[in-house]
């Protein structure tokens, strides 16, 4: 396809099935969940059908994109327009993140506390943090096996400490790999984008393998009161957020090999890599408050 | 709605599934305003009509409950919102001078989330067991009990969260990426700069809304105790993460209304508007301020003294920059040479009735007195003064005033101040003795009675059916307008000013297809 | 004291202006026809509606001011009567005047308000202190330092509810049993909730506290005469939100000891009753009342069930083993309206109710259930 309306400096795509097809994609995949959550069976169906229109959809919305920006269509402005786009788009990243941590403070710094103060209620229950609550399992020392009716929280020196590290280093391979594409040295790119790809992907397995000893030895799961509840809502989401990251990243490096982007045109390699860095702070966060503190 | 002159798009149907134009999408978005606003309305007279008297006569007290949580979200997230985006699309690139919205297909996109999210929130009210029955606020522990039909709420409440943001960063990239050069900043129409505003406070607090919602969802069926004591959380908690996103919502839905008042104004008063840029800073504030006054919301759930006081004094403070802009507003009709073709009666309307609104919200603010005025009918009066008496009016101001320009007809200016008139009075009749009834005791969202509060009940009940049935006016008028009617020049309004007016009525397809030069 | 406020407005006019709207606001601010509240009988309630008769002025003051403005321009600068417009736009100097007069409007309000916000949150140096707890729907009163305690439900009777009776006087605002207070004495309110959020609040003593399960709010009163007050709960609490009414009778402290005994009497006979062995006749008539006050307002008065709530005719619970059924009524059902009534009903009441629901609406067990076994199950 070429811009609507050459003869002006403006760029304007034309009429595009996409959007409203994408929309529909959304619409199964929720009522799927919704049908699932109340374990209705053909829910099920409903979100396979949603999650593939929608996958599909990506596939030929960016795809088109793509070309048209490989095409050469896309002016400095158009460029600018989704930058901010993205610039935008991860600040509401941040404001989602924003929600579970201010959940986090408020329970830390408030409730807990009053629901300890309440003897009336809640006799015998003495608050502190971590915490899964009067009713639920009570804390033992991190990382040792908890007995029954006790549950263990995570420490921070373990995993999470090499997960960190790991993260942050490969935010320094992916400004690498930016360089290299700055100054148009292929082979530094796509190795610093393979260096980070792999980060990435050891990070979210040492995440997995930390999940399985949670649910099956620290005793400690999403139904471990609120102390389950912050840490597996909070590191789940950027974890998530990790898995969609990679995805980019794999993306971007197929495109490199491909021979896409130029030093001076690569909106989509920097927007990755911008998600890339955000989701690295979202961990420093999560790391320093939800495991370390 | 948009005339297709010198366009290559396809026809019929399939024109508004793919569209990318931001005309053709900003009249998807007020026809599907449009239908909600009916929808909600007709939810209102099942509410008013249960209210005609004491006792218990249409419906059960269960579907009443169904019926203000669904009319509320309704009206907020089906009519005001989209509403107001749909003018957003449609003057935006207009008055900045751009050919379209920056992301067209993002753009198209936003819009086509809403049918589909609006499809599972009515889905919900027939669900077994019935819709969400616990307020548009959703408070846990009540929200836990719904049955499936909560579940699609939360669910829309997702979808329509996505559209909104999807919008917003739209509006945003538009604004400060497509302005025509020379069109700096402060030169922008004051409806460009409260939109700017409002997508912003959208994307700071959708994602909050969105967060809690998910909080809400993994209680309900994943067994986290984020707001259960039991397990250590705080039913409290909600509520605080809910105010956080709910306050800011309030201006989302006001902010717009207040720049349609700033175009229109000056307009009819023809003379330019007093005070350009207080009513910029005006705007800032009022955005920095909605994020530090949450908890006046929840006054008597029992925060610590520090927490009362500190957000009483915050509350209060709004009213300062809120206060500038209504002063500006009658500022510049002062001295000005005024008319008052509908677009102004709804502005000048506007104006006032929020200011009333507004004044019992300052009411509301004074913490002691809200443990009298809480869960009353006096807020259920504070808030439909301020939602419908700006926003709504807002949106009507704005249709009236730019509907020429858009379809290239003049609309029925008789019929037009008939609606007007009859809305305003049916409004009035409807909202004010609900101020009595709260300072008299009467709880909100109940379906029942005492023997004292029947005779303001039946007013508003009487209002609330003249409101709605002037709305077939309304209906008329535009459809009228849209199919045609006396030719609208260029500038449509004879104090109009902006680079909207410089186009001709109706505007090509593409706004500017060459670059237009502002001084 | 409006008349401080005075001093704010400027010039003749709104002097002028503000003797109007005293005139428009007195009649809102003080008449007794229910435009204001109801007439206060503490002195934190008294102090709240002096505080929203000023507030209320203010405003009106404000209102007239501005719109007074506006009204004459709308008025006096009309095209029509050939006005021509000026020019200017723009006025640092004014633009700070009504930045800051508003400011100082509003310290002006805030000083009394923060007053009177720390008088009411003093809870200390009570004289009596009684334990509210809101239920899905009614309200539980305990007295710990009396150890007496009771339900307080809803007495309006369904025929006037379904319109099929005349409404009585108090309709909506009666319950069984009503809160007794003594006058003169400041009483200490700790208020929580079994199930959802409900809020305990009676406008005459000018307190609201939300009532939230797992936490305590405290709020305090002194009745300074005696009385009957209403109230309603204030926080949407489900589907009878509308119907859970609240009574608080003040008394002399003699009436009020004289009451406390009553109560006492009335719980040893209940204790008494659990221990002897019932006939199906007084189970099936005592169950009647029970069913109809507790449970027909969700499982309807046949118990046909409505909306979410299950219909108990024919149901595979009431008609199955008894322990089943004891089991749910006793411990409630988890996430539901269905409550734990164990805390709610004594052992003959619940035998009562549920011998009641498993030889009624064409269930027919035929069995007899005895408040031992209820008090075997409790624990
Ligand atoms: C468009 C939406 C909108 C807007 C603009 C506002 C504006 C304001 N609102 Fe309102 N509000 C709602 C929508 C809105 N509100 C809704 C929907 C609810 C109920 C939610 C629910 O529970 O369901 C609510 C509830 C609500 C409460 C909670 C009440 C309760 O539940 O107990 C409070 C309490 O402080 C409050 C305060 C205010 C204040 C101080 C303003 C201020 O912004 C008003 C400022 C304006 C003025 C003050 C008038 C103009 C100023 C002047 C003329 C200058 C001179 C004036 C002075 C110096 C006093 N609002
Ligand atoms: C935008 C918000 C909005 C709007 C417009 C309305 C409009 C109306 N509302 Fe509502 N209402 C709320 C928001 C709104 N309300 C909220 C948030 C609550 C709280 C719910 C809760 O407690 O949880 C509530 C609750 C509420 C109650 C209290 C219920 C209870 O507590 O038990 C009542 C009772 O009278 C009521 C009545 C009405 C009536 C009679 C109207 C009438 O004015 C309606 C008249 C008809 C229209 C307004 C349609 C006109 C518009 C058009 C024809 C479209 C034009 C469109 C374009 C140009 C694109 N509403
Ligand atoms: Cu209890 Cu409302
Ligand atoms: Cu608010």
């Amino acid at each position: 396809m070429s811009a609507a309306h050459s003869g002006n400096n403006y760029y304007l795509p034309n009429p595009s099935a996409w959007p409203v097809i994408t929309s529909a994609g959304l619409f199964f995949l929720a009522l799927g969940f919704v049908l699932v959550m109340n374990d209705i069976k053909a829910g099920s169906w409903s979100m396979l059908l949603g999650a593939a229109i929608i996958i599909y959809m990506m596939i030929r919305w960016f795809g088109q994109v793509i070309a048209e920006s490989e095409g050469g269509i896309y002016n400095a402005q158009v460029d600018r327009s989704f930058r901010w786009g993205m610039a935008w788009f991860i600040f509401s990243e941040v404001m989602f993140f924003a929600a579970f941590f201010g959940a986090l403070f408020y329970v830390r710094q408030f409730s807990v506390e009053w629901i300890g103060a309440t003897e009336l209620l809640w006799p015998g229950y003495d608050a502190g943090w971590p915490t899964a609550g009067p009713k639920g399992p009570v804390p033992v020392v991190p990382d040792t096996i908890p007995g029954v009716n006790q549950f263990s929280p995570m420490g921070a020196w373990g995993i999470p400490a090499i997960n960190t590290l790991i993260l942050l280093s490969s935010g320094a391979t992916v400004t690498w790999a930016h360089w290299g594409l700055l100054k148009d040295n292929r082979a530094q790119l796509i190795t610093g984008l393979f260096l980070t790809i792999a980060l990435g992907i050891t990070f979210l397995g040492l995440q997995a393998y930390e999940y399985i000893h949670a649910y099956t030895a620290l005793g400690l799961t999403l139904k471990t009161g609120v102390y389950g509840a912050t840490f597996f809502m909070l590191t789940g989401f950027h974890g998530f957020h990790v898995t969609m990251g990679t995805i980019m990243l794999i993306v971007i490096l197929g495109r490199c090999m491909a021979g896409h982007f130029r030093s001076d045109h690569h909106f989509g390699f920097e927007a990755v890599a911008w998600y890339w860095h955000f989701v690295d702070v979202v961990w420093l966060f999560l790391f320093i408050l939800v495991y370390w503190l | 709605m948009a005339t297709a002159n010198n366009a290559d798009h396809p026809y019929g149907f399939t024109r508004w599934l793919y569209t990318t134009n931001h005309k053709d999408i900003g009249t998807l978005y007020l026809v599907f305003a449009f239908t909600m606003a009916i929808i909600g309305g007709i939810m209102s007279l099942v509410i008013r009509a249960e209210l005609w008297q004491p006792g218990l006569q249409l419906v059960d007290p269960h579907f009443f409950n169904q019926m203000a949580t669904v009319h509320a979200l309704i009206m907020i997230f089906g009519f005001v919102m989209p509403g107001f985006v749909g003018l957003a699309n449609w003057q935006i690139p207009m008055m900045i001078g751009a050919p379209d919205m920056a992301l067209p297909r993002m753009n198209n996109w936003s819009f086509w989330i809403l049918p589909f999210a609006a499809t599972l929130l009515i889905m919900s009210l027939f669900m077994p067991g019935g819709g969400p029955a616990a307020g548009w606020t959703l408070y846990p522990p009540l929200s836990v009990q719904g049955g499936i039909g909560t579940d699609f709420t939360l669910l829309s409440i997702h979808l329509l969260g996505m559209s909104s943001i999807l919008g917003s960063i739209n509006i945003i990239a538009t604004i400060l990426n497509m302005r025509a050069p020379g069109m700096t900043l402060m030169k922008m129409p004051l409806f460009a700069w409260t939109w700017l505003i409002t997508a912003f406070l959208l994307i700071a607090v959708m994602p909050v809304l969105a967060g809690t919602v998910t909080m809400l969802i993994t209680d309900r069926h994943f067994g986290t105790h984020f707001f259960d004591a039991a397990g250590g959380g705080d039913p409290v908690l909600w509520q605080h993460v809910f105010w956080f996103f709910g306050h800011p919502e309030v201006y989302i839905l006001v902010l717009p209304a207040f720049g349609v008042f700033s175009q229109v104004i000056p307009t009819f008063a023809r003379k330019p508007l007093f005070g350009y840029d207080s009513m910029v800073y005006a705007t800032a504030s009022i955005a920095f301020l909605s994020f530090i006054v949450w908890a006046h919301h929840m006054y008597t759930v029992g925060m610590p003294l520090a927490g009362e006081l500190f957000f009483m004094y915050s509350t209060m403070l709004i009213a300062v920059p809120t206060g500038v802009k209504v002063f500006n507003w009658i500022s510049t009709m002062w001295r000005g040479s005024m008319t008052f073709e509908s677009p102004m009666l709804w502005a000048v309307g506007g104006v006032f009735t929020f200011t009333i609104g507004g004044l019992s919200g300052l009411m509301l603010a004074i913490t002691p007195a809200d443990f009298q005025y809480h869960d009353t009918y006096f807020v259920v009066a504070h808030f439909h003064y301020v939602i419908f008496g700006a926003s709504i009016f807002g949106i009507f101001a704005g249709v009236y005033y730019w509907i020429p320009k858009w379809t290239g007809h003049m609309y029925n200016e008789g019929l037009a101040k008939w609606h007007f008139w009859l809305t305003m009075i049916g409004f009035t009749i409807t909202f004010f003795p609900q101020h009595f009834l709260g300072l008299a005791g009467m709880p909100r969202r109940i379906p029942d009675y005492a023997l004292q509060f029947t005779e303001f009940n039946q007013w508003s009940t009487v209002g609330a059916f003249m409101t709605v049935a002037a709305q077939m006016i309304f209906f008329y008028v535009i459809t009228q307008a849209i199919r045609g009617g006396a030719r609208a020049t260029n500038k449509v309004w004879e104090g109009a000013e902006g680079l909207e007016w410089t186009l001709p009525s109706p505007p090509p397809y593409h706004s500017f297809t060459v670059v237009p030069k502002v001084k | 004291m409006p008349l401080f406020y005075v001093r704010q407005a400027r010039g003749n006019i709104s002097r002028l202006i503000l003797g109007l709207c005293l005139w428009i606001a007195a009649p809102m601010a003080f008449a007794e026809y229910g435009l204001n509240f109801p007439k206060p009988v503490t002195s934190v309630a008294q102090r709240i509606l002096e505080l929203h008769n000023m507030i209320i002025i203010i405003c009106v003051v404000i209102f007239v001011i501005v719109f007074g403005f506006m009204f004459y321009s709308i008025f006096a600068h009309r095209k029509s009567r050939g006005f021509k417009a000026a020019k200017f736009h723009e006025s640092t100097t004014i633009e700070v005047v009504w930045t800051v007069i508003p400011f100082l409007i509003l310290v002006g309000m805030a000083i009394p308000s923060t007053a009177t916000l720390i008088e009411m949150s003093d809870t200390s140096k009570s004289d009596l202190t009684v334990k509210i707890t809101g239920y899905q729907w009614k309200w539980k009163y305990d007295y710990p330092d009396q150890d007496v305690g009771f339900f307080s439900t809803l007495a309006t009777p369904r025929e006037q509810i379904e319109n099929k009776a005349e409404k009585g006087k108090n309709y909506l605002l009666e319950v069984d049993n009503p809160m007794v207070l003594p006058v003169g004495k400041k009483v200490r309110f700790i208020v929580t909730a079994n199930d959802v959020i409900h809020a305990w609040w009676v406008p005459q003593l000018g307190i609201k506290k939300d009532a939230i399960p797992g936490f305590i709010n405290e709020m305090w009163a002194r009745i300074d005469e005696p009385g009957i007050y209403r109230g309603q709960c204030a926080e949407l609490c489900g589907k009878d939100h509308g119907f859970m009414p609240i009574v608080v009778q003040a008394v002399s402290p003699e009436d009020f000891t004289k009451w406390v005994a009553m109560q006492k009497d009335k719980t040893a006979a209940d204790s008494a009753g659990a221990a002897k062995t019932w006939g199906k006749d007084e189970l099936m008539e005592k169950g009647k009342k029970i069913f109809a006050s507790a449970c027909a307002a969700c499982h309807g008065a046949n118990g046909e069930g409505m909306g979410p709530f299950p219909k108990l005719a024919g149901s595979k619970i009431v008609t199955g083993p008894v322990a089943g059924h004891l089991d749910i009524v006793m411990k409630g059902k988890a996430g539901t309206a269905m409550q734990a009534f164990a805390a709610q009903l004594s052992e003959v009441d619940l035998a009562a109710v549920v011998t009641f629901e498993r030889n009624s609406f064409g269930n027919k067990t035929g069995d007899v259930v005895q408040p031992s076994q209820v008090k075997a199950l409790r624990k």
